[in-house]
C-alpha cells in the first residue's frame, strides 16, 4: 500500500492530546511500514511547542499556522487540508467535539470513505480495511469493511487505541502554512465568537472521595430524593450522567463524562447508568466502581469492579437503610 | 424559515436487551420497540420553536422502510408540518454517504433555510449532517446546543465542547445543524394529536423521483460495508454479586466500607 497516512492532532496551548499517541497505534494498524504525518494546526507562539512535542511521536509533522485557526474553525481547516493533502490519503481524527465537526465535510471533499469512531482494526484485505465500531449503546458490535483505494477519513473513538510509546523520536516539522493558504482563507460562513465556561455548582465533584452517580434508571425527578439520602448516608456526593442534566434534574456541574467533569474518587457508585463510553471517558484515576443496574447486559458490567442486578427503585432505600444500620 | 428535521426510527435502547441474531448478519429484531431516534426529538422540538417564534414551516424527512412512516407521523402529531418518506429498496445497504445523497437530492428539490439532525444515533455514529451540509456547500456545525435566529441571514449556535464548555459561533443560513440532547426539552406526544395525523398523507420518494442514479446509493454505491454484527469482547467484567437482595445488601455494605466508600 503506497496511500499516505495522515493524523490529525488536537492541540490546546502547546500541549497535544492524549490521542495524539493512540493515533500512532492506529495507523500501525493500517500499515506498520508507513511513515505517518502529524498535521498540527493553530496560531501563536504555542504551535511551535506543539509540533515538537508531536515530533516526539511522528517522523513528520505538517505545521498549518495560520491567524484565522487562532479558535480552530472546521471550515476553514477543512478548506486547508483539501489543498496540501495528496489524492488518496488516509486520515485519521480522533472522534471527539472538533472531530465530529471536520471529519464528515472532509471526507466529502477529499471524495474518501467516510467512516466514523472506529474502535478497533483488524486486517486489510485487497485494498480494504476491516474495522470494528460499537452500536446500540455498546450492546453490540459490528465488522465494517472500509474500501480504502479512494483514500479514507477515518474518525477513531479516543480511548480505544493504546497509545504508542515505543519510542521517541525526532521527526522533522514541515510548515506548510504557505500551501495551505495560497489561495487565500476558505469561506468563513461560520465565525467564532467566544467560548462560554461552564458554570461552577455548589459541589465540586472533582474533589469527591466517594461519588453515587444516577443515571436514567432513576426514572423520575422526584425519585432523587433517595440518591440524596443514600448520599448523605454514606457521606458521599451525588453526581449523574448525561440523561439527568438534559431533563434539568440536576445542575450541568454534577456530569460526569466527556461533555462534563472528569471525576476521580475512591469509590463511585453507578445507579441506574448504562455506561456509555462518554460517561466513563469522565472517570480517570481508576476508581473502585459499583454498579447497580436492571439489566445484566449493560456495558457499565463490563467496566466494574462489583455489579449488582437489582431495579434501583427498590435496591436505593434498601442499601440506605443497610448503611444507617452499619454506620449505628 | 423553511426547516427540514431528518428523522430516523431506531431500536429503543433504553427499553431493549439487543441481541445478535445466530448467523450475526443482524440483530434479533422480533420482539424490539422501536421508537424516534432521542437526538432526533430534541431536533424537531428546537424546529417547532423556531417556527412558533419567526413563522415558517417544519418538513420532517426520514430515509427508510415502510415501518418509518410512523415515525413521520409521530413527529407531525408533536408539530411538525409535513412529512416526507424517501424509500426505495435500492437504497438498502448505503453507507453514511449514501444516506446523505439521497437527503441531498430531496432537499434540492425544495427551497429550506435550516437543516437539523440529531447529533447521532444509536446504530450510527454522527455523520449525516456533516456529509450533508459539505455536499450541499452549506456551513455546518455539530453538538449545537444553544441556537437563536438573529434575522433571515444569520443565527447564533452554541456547540458543546469538552469540560461542560460551550463555543459560541454566528452562521450564514442555509445551513445545517446536529443538535445535541439538552438543547430543550423535547413536548410529550399525547394521542389526541397522533390520532390527528393518523389519516394526513405522507409522500414517498422513490430513487427515480429523486434523480439518484441506483448505482449512487444503497450497497453499490457505499464504500463503506457492514460485514457482521457480534457480541463486544467483555472486559475483565465485574465480580457480579449473588444471591437474596438482603445478601447482595450485605455484602455490598461490607464492600463499601472496605473501599472507603463509607465516610
Amino acid at each position: 500500500m503506497t496511500q499516505q497516512i495522515f493524523a490529525y492532532i488536537i492541540q490546546k496551548g502547546g500541549k497535544i492530546d492524549d490521542t495524539a499517541l493512540e493515533l500512532v497505534s492506529a495507523a500501525k494498524k493500517i500499515n506498520s511500514a508507513s511513515s505517518v504525518t502529524a498535521l498540527v494546526a493553530g496560531a501563536g507562539e504555542t504551535l511551535a511547542a506543539a509540533c515538537s512535542q508531536a515530533a516526539a511521536s511522528y517522523e513528520t509533522v505538517w505545521k498549518i499556522e495560520n491567524e484565522a485557526l487562532a479558535h480552530v474553525n472546521a471550515e476553514v481547516l477543512r478548506g486547508m487540508l483539501v489543498r496540501i493533502l495528496p489524492k488518496e490519503s488516509i486520515v485519521l481524527i480522533p472522534h471527539e467535539h472538533f472531530g465530529m465537526d471536520l471529519a464528515p465535510g472532509l471526507a466529502v471533499k477529499l471524495d474518501a470513505a467516510y467512516l466514523p469512531d472506529a474502535v478497533g482494526f483488524e486486517e486489510i484485505t485487497e485494498g480494504k480495511l476491516k474495522a470494528v465500531r460499537e452500536e446500540y449503546s455498546g450492546q453490540v458490535s459490528t465488522h465494517l469493511s472500509c474500501d480504502l483505494s479512494g483514500g479514507a477519513v477515518i474518525t477513531i473513538r479516543p480511548g480505544s487505541f493504546a497509545g504508542d510509546e515505543s519510542k521517541a523520536l525526532s521527526g522533522q516539522v514541515v510548515n506548510k502554512s504557505a500551501d495551505a493558504a495560497a489561495e487565500g482563507i476558505p469561506g468563513k460562513s461560520r465565525r467564532f465568537i467566544e467560548v462560554v465556561a461552564a458554570e461552577v455548582g455548589d459541589v465540586d465533584i472533582t474533589k469527591s472521595e466517594v461519588l453515587v452517580s444516577v443515571g436514567r434508571g432513576i426514572e423520575d425527578q422526584e425519585n432523587l430524593e433517595m440518591v440524596n439520602e443514600l448520599a448523605a448516608v454514606m457521606g458521599a456526593d451525588v453526581a449523574c450522567s448525561r440523561p439527568i442534566v438534559d431533563a434539568k434534574w440536576l445542575e450541568k456541574s454534577r456530569q460526569v463524562g466527556t461533555s462534563g467533569q472528569t471525576v476521580k474518587p475512591k469509590v463511585y457508585l453507578a445507579l441506574g447508568i448504562s455506561g456509555s463510553f462518554q460517561h466513563m471517558g469522565g472517570i480517570k484515576g481508576v476508581p473502585y466502581i459499583v454498579a447497580v443496574n436492571k439489566n445484566p447486559k449493560a456495558p457499565i458490567f463490563q467496566v466494574a469492579d462489583v455489579g449488582v442486578v437489582e431495579n434501583i427503585l427498590e435496591f436505593i432505600p434498601a442499601l440506605t437503610q443497610k448503611v444507617k444500620e452499619v454506620k449505628g | 424559515m423553511e426547516i427540514l428535521v431528518c428523522v430516523k426510527r431506531v431500536p429503543d435502547t433504553a427499553e431493549n436487551e439487543i441481541n445478535v441474531s445466530r448467523d450475526g448478519s443482524d440483530i434479533e429484531r422480533g420482539d424490539l420497540v422501536y421508537s424516534v431516534n432521542e437526538w432526533d426529538n430534541y431536533a424537531v422540538e428546537e424546529a417547532i420553536q423556531i417556527r412558533d417564534k419567526v413563522g415558517g414551516s417544519i418538513t420532517v424527512v426520514s430515509v427508510g422502510d415502510g415501518d418509518a412512516e410512523e415515525v413521520l407521523r409521530r413527529e407531525m402529531a408533536m408539530g411538525a408540518d409535513k412529512g416526507i418518506l424517501l424509500s426505495d429498496e435500492s437504497f438498502t445497504g448505503s453507507d453514511g454517504k449514501g444516506i446523505a445523497r439521497i437527503i441531498k437530492a430531496e432537499v434540492e428539490k425544495g427551497s429550506y433555510d435550516l437543516i437539523l439532525t440529531g447529533a447521532q444515533a444509536d446504530d450510527g455514529a454522527g455523520q449525516i449532517g456533516g456529509l450533508l451540509a459539505a455536499m450541499l456547500d452549506w456551513p455546518y456545525a455539530s453538538l449545537v446546543n444553544k441556537l437563536e435566529v438573529l434575522d433571515d441571514k444569520r443565527i447564533k449556535v452554541g456547540r458543546e465542547i469538552a469540560g461542560g464548555n460551550q463555543e459560541m459561533n454566528e452562521m450564514d443560513l442555509p445551513c445545517v445543524l446536529s443538535i445535541q440532547t439538552g438543547i430543550n426539552e423535547p413536548r410529550y406526544v399525547g394521542i389526541r394529536g397522533i390520532r390527528k395525523v393518523a389519516s394526513v398523507e405522507i409522500p414517498v420518494h422513490k430513487a427515480s423521483d429523486l434523480g439518484l442514479a441506483p448505482e449512487s446509493v444503497g450497497a453499490a454505491g457505499a464504500k463503506v460495508k457492514r460485514l457482521d454484527y457480534f457480541r463486544p469482547e467483555l472486559g475483565e467484567g465485574a465480580e457480579m454479586l449473588e444471591g437474596s437482595a438482603e445478601e447482595k445488601l450485605e455484602k455490598l455494605v461490607e464492600i463499601l466500607k472496605t473501599k472507603g466508600g463509607l465516610k
